[in-house]
């Protein structure tokens, strides 16, 4: 990894006069809508030279993929573009779309968010690919061969022959992303635009495609425009950063000066909002009031002075242009401040006001002498894959969940960590079904499911098990006021009328919201508010466990801190549990206590959150933890990272053995050959008791 | 628990939302149907039928089976305002009669099938597994059978007398869902996976409430749409079961029955048919520039959306 970063700096020193391969200048995007006109992008400036990455930042809906889509010439017909776009001194403001076609795929490569759609699934990985070749080079067919061949050997695709012919189905995200990048590289453009390139794709899988990404950069000299809202993945990847609100730059910088000396109030918040998973306190995370304001009427003045904790009254005159300090011209912040800001040396800790920690009602009781809410032991979930529509023949089995154990005890939260298709969402339909598991055991506050006869009795222990979704818009019925939706886990547990009317107003203020906007509908609330009222639904009967199933990963950073808070607030007042499924590895270490990774349905290492974090025992969770990106350059670029080889096993195969044998670092380089076979020959089981530290591994780190 | 969410309370959060709300759904829709103008124009029409079919019998001075035997065959007069039929009825009194019977017969059945195949469709897209399974089969079973020639038998069976129509009605309910629920269950498909459903689920409410609460409502512009354009539908098989003398048995009447009688004067009294024809065109019509006019509001990505 370390090794990567030197060439590109090498490749930036070499070059320092060298033109800017792309410079956009005031570029202005406006959409025409229902409501108004939308000015989507205001003057965004700025100049890449080759070798060099841009990261753009900013919460959703600020701008910065309409920008990057300007760049392309992809938007909509209706958006009205204007200032310039210059890609080595041509204009592309203005040429019609078939002279842009000639540009993008040849001089611009694109990497999208989502490699299952941007590729075609009825052609092969090798006719998509050479058809991005023969479009822009004269080359034979035995040329375009060669030369697919050379790119997905340089992407990391093994035995890149034989997979020409393969088609996207057969290959996984991780997989489909790097022959995205492939064929981006294709035709050695001038600049890489990477549209939340990692977004889609796990912690490990991301790590392995952003180094094919740097090796992409480093074989084609090209500018990288890197879109992200992952300030980890930008500390990592980018030399200069531009942070954008509401549609326009507010600062531009570079990494370090945007990470270590931010000038502009909002670049500050976001920083400080942003859990570090490398560090050990569980300082309270400091969140940004408000929402980012309606890009139709934009008031006058900074459009961040509504959320600024810094605002005075000229702030609200005009809005201040983005102009470098009088120490340093290469520093560009729009904020009327920033001198004192600089003068002052005032971080985010002296602006934002930092909420105190509530002391937990349970701090002074020992963990294990608090009461066990929930008691998985060895639990199995095996699904049938059948084929035959009306006589269905078993042709196979998916084990999605086999063999996983956890206690959760009272006013505590357990994480369940892995990549996706680890069987951690199954894991709590399972628990949340309350049906007898297939096999092992479940306990609900001492009670086995397996005794659990009528609907009555389920529905008793449903009073204290509840559940809050990922997707705040999806989880509340858009034909349900909030009462309703608050008043409906009241009114299924059989509480009177005027008992749900009290009980919905204490809510609506417990999670912060106002309760005379009960009468209103979820659409009419942001996507955090939307959340709270998620979670006040789970509180409503006053649960003793939660189970929060990514209850944050669909929420922009700055929106995402208030709602940790929140979680850490309601734990401490109440008592609650909490089971927390999250891939977000630095959220899970500012929010629970304990941590249960997992690896093909399977509980591979299970212990404290510090523990496990400071000291992981198995080579899985050593490889996950070295793989989250984190928001903090210096540490990003000294890092040794654990690169695990290839993507999760399906879940369908039958398995000896361990089942991590397959990617693990530890038995393909340190493991001798006798040692070796005790891994494929014996399934590690769980080791230690309920107060240990415990982990599923041969030979544990 | 008040510190805590002052603690945690965006102050500027609750101010920021009041003055950006968006437009209520409702609200939208409606102006985007007021928007377009057919369906507008659809609505006045439709209101002017049900206006007539309703206040028809009190303003004519002629009671629909009171027959003058004075004038057989007349063409429009002051007298009787549309003419009289063959029998000495009076054209007015006939109409608006026949016009209320199809509207209540077409609006009727059309609710009837949409309430049938919205819970079957959901359900059997709800409950999953084998309930999914033989729900289906049964439907597309259902699908394949002859229903017009069993509708007939129903209506000769037991179509006679005052209550005829009544029969009418409930045959074309019973044979007029398979197609809806087919596609209504479909559309749950996607609904039942949506995460407030399995909430709601996981909340312990019971099925039925699940299907009522969560997901027909939320079906409910497709149900409306349906609802609408299934009053054609109904509409335009009682006309036709009733030309063929299948539908409604005289001296009852509907917009079917006037026509088939009409039809064989055509040359010597146009009226007689031109009358009812020209109700049930309006009639079907106005229907269809209703339905078309909500599914485009209801549909966000039309193209009647304003231009900004």
């Amino acid at each position: 990894m370390s090794s990567i970063i030197t060439a590109d700096s090498a490749v930036n020193d070499r070059a320092p006069d060298h033109p800017a391969a792309l410079s956009v200048r005031d570029l202005t995007v406006t959409f025409p809508s229902e409501s108004g006109l939308v000015h989507a992008v205001r003057e965004v400036s700025f100049d890449i030279k080759p070798g060099q990455t841009l990261g753009i930042v900013g919460e959703s809906g600020s701008g910065k993929s309409v920008t990057s889509t300007a760049v392309m010439g992809l938007l909509d017909e209706a958006a009205k573009v204007s200032g310039s776009i210059r890609l080595n001194n041509r204009e592309l403001v203005g040429l019609t779309d078939a002279r842009m076609s000639k540009v993008r795929g040849n001089e611009i490569g694109m990497i999208f968010q989502d490699p299952l759609s941007a590729l075609t699934p009825v052609f092969s990985i090798g006719e998509q690919l050479g058809e991005a070749l023969a479009i822009h080079q004269d080359l034979s067919r035995a040329q375009i061969r060669k030369r697919s061949i050379e790119l997905l050997a340089l992407v990391g695709i093994p035995n890149a022959e034989s997979r020409l012919k393969s088609y996207p189905h057969e290959f996984s995200g991780g997989m489909r992303q790097r022959v995205m990048i492939a064929i981006a590289i294709a035709n050695d453009p001038d600049v890489i635009i990477a549209d939340e390139p990692t977004t889609a794709l796990d912690v490990t899988i991301q790590a392995q495609v952003l180094d094919v990404l740097k090796v992409a950069q480093r074989e084609t000299g090209a500018a990288v425009i890197m879109i992200t809202h992952d300030l980890g993945v930008v500390a990592g990847m980018a030399d200069e950063v531009l942070v954008m609100y509401a549609g326009r730059p507010v600062e531009q910088g570079t990494v370090d000066d945007i990470f270590y000396r931010p000038q502009m109030p909002y670049t500050m918040g976001l920083l400080g909002a942003v859990p570090r998973p490398h560090e050990t306190d569980s300082a309270r995370l400091v969140p940004v009031q408000g929402n980012p304001p309606s890009m139709v009427d934009l008031p006058p003045g900074c459009p961040f002075a509504p959320r600024c904790p810094l605002v005075e009254d000229r702030c609200r005159e005009a809005e201040p242009p983005l102009t470098g300090t009088s120490a340093d011209d290469k520093h560009l912040v729009a904020c009327v401040r920033s001198e004192e800001i600089v003068q002052r040396e005032l971080s985010y800790k002296d602006i934002y006001p930092v909420p105190e920690t509530l002391p937990s009602i349970l701090a002074d009781t020992q963990r294990l002498e608090r009461d066990p809410i929930l008691e998985v032991r060895n639990l199995k979930r095996h699904f049938p894959l059948t084929s035959g529509r009306f006589l269905r023949r078993r042709t196979g089995t998916v084990r999605a969940v086999d063999g996983v154990t956890f206690d959760i005890h009272q006013g505590e939260t357990l994480a369940l960590v892995g990549e996706s298709g680890c069987g951690k969402t199954t894991t709590l339909h399972s628990i949340m079904e309350l049906m007898p598991p297939e096999a092992g055991s479940i306990q609900v506050m001492g009670k086995d499911v397996q005794e659990l006869k009528s609907r009555r009795e389920r529905l008793q222990i449903r009073n204290d098990l509840q559940i809050v979704f990922q997707d705040p818009v999806a989880s509340l019925d858009p034909r349900m006021t909030v009462y309703e939706i608050l008043a409906e886990p009241l009114a299924t547990q059989g509480r009177k009328k005027e008992q749900v009317s009290a009980r919905v107003d204490e809510l609506m203020e417990l999670v912060g919201l106002e309760s005379g906007h009960a009468d209103r509908f979820p659409q009419h609330f942001s996507g955090g508010q939307r959340q709270r009222i998620g979670i006040a639904r789970a509180l409503a009967v006053e649960p003793k466990l939660v189970v929060l199933d990514e209850p944050v990963s669909a929420l922009d950073v700055s929106i995402q801190a208030g709602i940790i808070n929140l979680l850490e607030d309601l734990q401490a007042g109440l008592g609650v549990s909490f089971l927390f499924v999250a891939h977000d590895l630095s959220v899970v270490r500012h929010l629970t206590n304990r941590i249960a990774v997992m690896y093909l349905g399977q509980v591979i290492e299970l212990g404290e959150v510090e523990q496990v974090f400071n000291h992981p025992t198995h080579p899985y969770t050593h490889a996950l933890l070295s793989a989250a990106p984190i928001p903090d350059p210096e540490v990003e670029r000294n890092r040794e990272r654990v690169m695990l080889s290839g993507d999760l096993p399906s879940p369908s195969e039958p398995n000896v053995g361990c089942p991590f044998t397959s990617r693990c670092p530890k038995y393909r380089d340190v493991l001798a050959d006798e040692d070796r076979k005790q891994c494929d020959e014996v399934e590690p089981q769980l080791v230690g008791t309920e107060a240990e530290h415990r982990q599923a591994c041969h030979y544990p780190l | 628990m008040t510190n805590t969410s002052t603690a945690s309370t965006p102050v500027i959060e609750q101010d920021a939302r009041t003055k950006q709300r968006p437009m209520s759904k409702r609200r939208l829709v409606l102006r985007r149907f007021i928007r377009n103008v057919p369906a507008d124009i659809g609505v006045v029409i439709f209101t002017l039928l049900v206006l007539l079919a309703v206040f028809g019998p009190y303003i004519s001075p002629w009671e629909y089976d009171e027959l003058d035997f004075m004038s057989l065959t007349e063409p429009p007069s002051a007298e009787h305002w549309l003419g009289t039929d063959v029998a000495g009825a009076d054209m007015f009194a006939l109409a608006v009669r026949g016009l209320g019977k199809s509207l209540m017969i077409g609006v009727i059945a059309s609710l009837g099938t949409s309430v049938i195949a919205a819970i079957v469709g959901t359900s059997i897209a709800y409950f999953r597994g084998w309930v999914e399974r033989v729900g289906m089969w049964l439907i597309d079973m259902l699908l394949a059978i002859p229903s017009f020639l069993l509708l007939a038998m129903i209506v000769s069976a037991f179509g006679s007398g005052a209550n005829g129509w009544l029969a009418l009605t409930f045959a074309l309910m019973i044979f007029g869902w398979f197609g809806y629920a087919r596609v209504l269950r479909s559309m749950t498909l996607s609904l039942r996976e949506r995460e407030y459903v399995q909430a709601a689920k996981y909340m312990g409410v019971p099925s039925a409430k699940v299907i009522t609460r969560h997901l027909i409502p939320n079906l409910g512009s497709i149900l409306i749409i349906q609802f609408v354009l299934g009053v054609v539908v109904s509409v335009l098989a009682e006309t036709g079961l009733s030309f063929l003398g299948f539908g409604i048995q005289p001296p009852d009447t509907s917009l079917g029955v006037l026509i088939q009688e009409g039809s064989g004067t055509l040359l010597t009294a146009p009226w007689m048919l031109l009358v009812p024809m020209a109700l049930l065109v309006a009639l079907t019509f106005s229907m269809t520039l209703i339905g078309d006019g909500l599914r485009d509001a209801l549909d966000p990505t039309s193209q009647s959306g304003g231009k900004a």
